[in-house]
């Protein structure tokens, strides 16, 4: 990789500081929150990397990579940063910021969860099992998955077919419909 | 009626870039009692000085306004001028029309106006201004030395060098400090006893030096030159005029409790020397936990002792004494390895502290220089050091790094080795601090001579399980994460300030930052010296600090302390407050605000006989702050040089020009 | 005591032997619930992930409905107390935000309801004291871990009420019941949560590294207060053992539901045999319970 440093390519790391409302520039990259990431083992590029390709300005291989998708934000790297940075909120605000761009192509499957899961909480008020997983199975192009795990839960009582209707539901849906695809900040 | 000169200094082009120094002379001459005003390039040079003193001579001036720069840039200057041509130098004011006007301004029309005003109200004050002279305090020529590690004993060894007397004051049973804990020291690997000792000996022979150990500073009253303390010798419970150092009630002592030296690691007595090449050689009686003191049984140390030493009646004495200067040397306390839970928090036994290393591999520690897991004593194989911990760590509120963790990590790398080549050294680093002589190749041999293998990240987890540690970090350089199964870990701790610094720094009435490290004078050309006139700093207590740099501000230190006992006198400044005891109703509000202690209540003899109360500046210490002046509702209390009557006459100048 | 019922999504669902478990205890132990009318889903990991707005809209609304029943938030789920917690937090903190949300909801402008976790109510506030004076089974010392999960331990200066590395507060409850939680230092590990359904494999393998340290530790069972942990260390236990090659047989219990064994209540009661992995062998072999 050879990185071409000047004013325009360090503009971004700036948008990028003032959007989480923190200063990137604090990481001196010690690494314990990728010593601690229980996911890390599955990432390309590992947290700390992540902070610092934010600090050089490389907008298009923070965006593109696996490692802000995998990210469980499960705080760990956050809640032991000595310069207390919150490197979670930067995996959220890098990875929204790819979603809203489009580009979700790394990890389509994991950005097509969420897509779903949102649409069927739209739909119904609540999740709905079935729902989800026929359409995230269908989708992803594997009907079966995980099929005898659903056959065994349904048979348990723990696979619901419908959800209880909610009241309300048409102004919950007029909600989701105004605000899912917004830019505001959260 | 005053006769005034005004002197107004164009600084080159610093002032004289942005105010119109030709007129401001001009219209300021048309002040009342001002006989001459003029300009001047630099009025500080030697022409322009003689200039001043030229016009006090011939216009027989006895009142001086130089209009130039900040007065802590040069009153002394100008003082100095007006001193030689015969005239008491506190009738010579100065107004800034630098700092305070053509250095933050751009209006040349303004500023102008600006240097004007302030030069008039100037002009109004020092038509007030009353001839001060200075007090000359005596100087006590005997220093104080606040704590005995290496600091104190150097500054103690070359004050007493130059023939002054020194009491060196150390709260634990014998004096040594941070040094008599270490097994070697870097980058020489010197045994740390086998150069301490002799030093520490030096320090007992000296005849100019007293030592007093097991004892505290409780209070500092007075001020430079001038200073009274009250030491507290705590009850040693042993006769030291017969104690012969014999050991002999050491060995037969049935109490074990943990022993504060060894931090934990090893056990001593209740009768005890801390190691065994204390100065004094003189055991102490820790009264917690003797069977005498708390159950009334025992005393087999008083059956033993040939020379009948042990006093059990023994009480704290309380030694007051004149000192003329005081050296502060209390050094540095360690933070908890157990701050951190996800380093298990204090849950895990073999996840020790570097010093709690270096006591273990130090052959006459509690371990006899064997490394032990102390969970069960078994030889640790693989050793992980884990540095920065606690420092560079703003989570904590502790940003600033401990300047000696990379050094004496690499040390206990290189000692592991030395000790069992066999084992397996592994660090963690973020970087690598090793700025001093010799240092950079101390650390590059611990991993190219040694072979211990140096991890750049930090750690972000122990675990521990089957009797192994699990340690998970991180090597940024390989952009992965690290894991090892260590039998120990060592974490190096930050130095942080004592605790009870703070305490101490007020007792003292010096200032402290917000790591509770003391202030110096000036960070980069006054390290050793303090606001507080006769007091110094030296070694860590200032900030962290390795031995050579210790040794070296401890020599700073004794030399700031001699130049002062070279003196024959001490010219106290006389802007100091002054109170009119007819006037004061004795509600002591000047008391509690003044920061120095300068205002005391005493007890005087009227000449009818009557003993009255009444309150007293106490000249020495005052700083002139001005703090009492203010708060005083009776008006008590004025400052010489800053009366009420010369701010009010500044005030009603500067408001008539509006 | 009383609070605003928040099941979420998964109590009706894949986690609904957990709300049997509650609702048995709670009416045992005289806590009132009385369950938010027309609640809707927090958005859980899906809303947070990809629209930080959505994030703190979807639970906001059922904050104020809590709200306007006048009662504190009890949610028996990590997941949607964390949403809960931290919608509240953020709420508070962030003027701007607070009134562009109340703007949209068309309600008024301050939170005053708490929300609160399960564990914290029943363990810390209603206390192991008064339970014990409930309790008339004994655990006989059963070997447990309690797994505790990362979300109501992290952010820990908003959501967590223990210590965030080496909680404690369901060991004290097992210990209370009579059974013995061991020491292990996995307590607020991650186990994967939400990726459960997206990347499977990464779940399988942190949630394998967690049973496999528990039963080396010498459970018999794990105790979980957190419906996302239940399901991957439960459901997904099997296809562990067939992928790593490695029986655990360790059945994961809601606390709620060993806590209803301590109370005398039944197998159907507290939704035992909806466990994946079987829970009977182990009570009947230790003599707690006979099916």
């Amino acid at each position: 990789m050879k990185i071409i440093l000047n004013e325009e390519a360090l503009k971004w790391a700036k948008e990028v500081s003032e959007m989480i409302e923190q200063n990137i520039a604090g990481c001196y990259q010690c690494g314990k929150c990728t010593a601690g990431c229980p996911l890390a083992f599955a990432m390309e590029i590992p947290p700390h990397e992540i902070i610092r390709l934010v600090q050089l300005g490389r907008r298009e291989e923070a965006l593109n990579s696996h490692t802000i998708w995998l990210c469980a934000s499960c705080q760990t790297c956050t809640s032991r940063c000595p310069k207390n940075i919150d490197i979670a909120g930067v995996m959220d605000a890098l990875r929204v910021l790819a979603y809203r761009q489009g580009q979700t192509r790394t990890e389509k499957e994991i950005a097509l969860f969420h897509k779903l899961f949102l649409k069927t909480v739209e739909r119904y008020g609540r999740i709905n099992d079935l729902q989800l997983m026929g359409r995230y199975n269908l989708q992803t192009g594997r009907p079966f998955r995980d099929f005898w795990l659903g056959q065994k839960l349904f048979r348990k009582g723990k696979l619901r077919l419908t959800t209880p209707p909610i009241k309300s539901l048409p102004e919950f849906q007029e909600l989701m419909k105004n605000y899912r695809e917004g830019e505001e900040e959260g | 009626m005053a006769r005034i000169g005004v002197f107004v200094c164009h600084c080159g082009t610093n002032i004289a870039g942005t105010v119109d120094v030709k007129y401001v002379a001009e219209e300021v001459a048309k002040e009342k009692g001002v006989l001459i005003s003029r300009d001047y390039k630099y009025m500080c040079s030697a022409p322009g000085q003689n200039i001043i003193k030229d016009y006090i001579r011939l216009y027989k001036l006895d009142r001086v306004v130089v209009a130039s720069c900040s007065p802590l840039l040069h009153e002394r200057t100008f003082q100095n001028t007006v001193k030689e041509e015969g005239l008491n130098p506190y009738l010579m004011e100065m107004a800034n029309i630098r700092e305070q006007c053509s250095w933050v301004h751009k209006d040349r029309v303004e500023a102008t106006q600006k240097a004007i005003e302030l030069i008039k109200m100037a002009i109004a004050k020092v038509r007030m201004n009353e001839p001060l002279y200075p007090k000359r305090l005596s100087i006590k020529r005997q220093a104080l030395v606040i704590g005995g590690g290496i600091s104190g004993i150097q500054a103690a060894l070359d004050i007493a060098m130059v023939g002054h007397p020194v009491i060196l004051v150390e709260r634990s049973p014998s004096i040594g400090g941070r040094m008599a804990q270490f097994d070697k020291t870097f980058p020489t690997l010197d045994c740390a006893a086998c150069i301490l000792t002799p030093k520490m000996v030096d320090v007992r022979s000296h005849p100019l030096i007293r030592i007093l150990t097991y004892a505290e500073v409780e209070s500092v009253q007075g001020y430079v030159g001038n200073f009274e303390v009250k030491i507290r010798q705590k009850a040693r419970s042993v006769d030291m005029s017969k104690c012969t150092g014999c050991g002999e009630c050491l060995q037969k002592c049935p109490v074990r409790v943990e022993s504060e030296f060894d931090l934990g690691l090893g056990k001593r007595g209740a009768i005890y020397i801390p190691f065994p090449q204390a100065v004094p050689n003189v055991p102490v009686i820790d009264r917690e936990h003797c069977r005498y003191f708390t159950q009334g049984k025992c005393k087999v140390c008083q059956r033993v002792c040939p020379g009948e030493a042990i006093d059990y009646e023994q009480e704290d004495q309380i030694i007051t004494e004149k000192v003329g200067a005081i050296v502060v040397a209390t050094g540095f306390d360690l933070s908890e390895p157990t701050e951190y839970s996800e380093y298990g928090g204090g849950r895990y036994k073999d996840v020790i502290s570097g010093l709690q290393f270096e006591r273990m591999i130090n052959a006459a520690g509690p371990t006899e220089g064997h490394l032990k897991r102390p969970s069960d004593g078994r030889e640790p194989k693989t050793i992980v050091f884990i540095q920065c911990v606690g420092s560079r760590d703003e989570s904590l509120g502790r940003p600033y790094c401990s300047k000696m963790c990379c050094m004496y990590t690499a040390k206990h790398a290189i000692l592991t080795k030395e000790h069992n080549p066999d084992a397996q050294v592994y660090v963690f680093y973020i970087d690598i601090r090793a700025a001093g002589k010799n240092y950079e190749e101390f650390v590059r041999r611990a991993i190219e001579q040694y072979g211990a293998v140096y991890l750049r990240g930090r750690v972000s987890r122990i675990l521990e399980k089957d009797g192994k540690l699990i340690v998970r970090g991180a090597d940024t350089l390989v952009h992965g994460q690290v894991e090892i199964e260590a039998d120990m870990v060592v974490l190096a701790t930050a130095l942080v300030a004592r605790k009870d610094a703070v305490h101490l720094a007020q007792m003292l009435g010096i200032p402290y930052d917000q790591n509770h490290f003391f202030t110096e004078l000036h960070p980069k050309l006054a390290p050793v010296e303090n606001v507080t006139s006769g007091i110094y700093l030296t070694g860590a207590c200032q900030a962290p600090k390795d031995i050579p740099d210790s040794v070296a501000s401890a020599s700073g230190a004794s030399v700031k302390v001699c130049a002062l006992f070279a003196t024959e006198e001490l010219i106290a400044d006389p802007i100091t407050a002054q109170l009119n005891p007819a006037l004061c109703s004795l509600c002591k509000v000047c008391q509690e605000i003044c920061p120095f202690g300068a205002i005391k209540e005493e007890e005087v003899t009227k000449p009818d006989g009557q003993m009255v109360k009444q309150m007293r500046v106490i000249e020495g210490v005052c700083h002139g702050c001005g703090l009492c002046v203010s708060s005083c509702r009776p008006g008590a209390l004025t400052l010489q040089g800053f009366t009420d009557q010369q701010i009010v006459a500044e005030i009603n100048t500067l408001a008539s020009s509006f | 005591m009383k609070f605003a019922y928040y099941p979420g999504c998964s109590l009706h669902s894949t986690a609904s032997d957990y709300a049997q478990s509650i609702t048995a205890v709670f009416n045992c132990l005289h806590i009132e619930l009385e369950e938010i009318k027309d609640w809707t889903c927090c958005g859980a990991s899906s809303a947070h992930v990809l629209n930080p707005f959505l994030s703190t809209l979807m639970p906001a609304k059922d904050i104020w409905q809590a709200q306007r029943m006048g009662l504190d938030i009890l949610a028996p789920c990590a997941a949607c107390y964390n949403r809960l917690r931290l919608a509240a937090y953020k709420l508070k903190e962030k003027e701007k935000l607070r009134r562009r949300v109340a703007q949209i909801l068309k309600v008024d402008g301050l939170i005053k309801v708490k929300v609160r976790h399960i564990s914290d109510v029943v363990i810390n506030e209603y206390g192991l004291e008064r339970i014990s004076r409930h309790l008339v089974k004994d655990l006989k010392g059963l070997p447990v871990v309690c797994y505790y999960g990362c979300l109501s331990a992290r952010p820990q200066k908003i959501v967590a009420f223990d210590d965030p590395v080496d909680p404690q507060y369901l060991d004290r409850l097992v210990n209370t019941l009579g059974g013995k939680s061991l020491a292990w230092p996995l307590k607020t590990e991650c186990c994967g949560g939400s990726f459960s359904i997206s990347k499977k494999e990464m779940v399988l393998k942190l949630t394998y590294e967690l049973l496999s340290w528990a039963k080396d530790q010498g459970a018999e069972a794990v105790v979980v207060d957190c419906p996302l942990c239940q399901f991957n260390l439960d459901s997904r236990q099997g296809e562990i053992e067939r992928i790593y090659g490695r029986t655990f047989s360790l059945p994961i219990f809601y606390f709620t539901q060993l806590l209803g064994l301590g109370l005398g209540l039944g197998n159907k009661e507290l939704g035992l045999e909806k466990m994946n992995v079987s829970p009977f062998p182990l009570l009947e072999e230790r003599n707690i319970l006979k099916r």
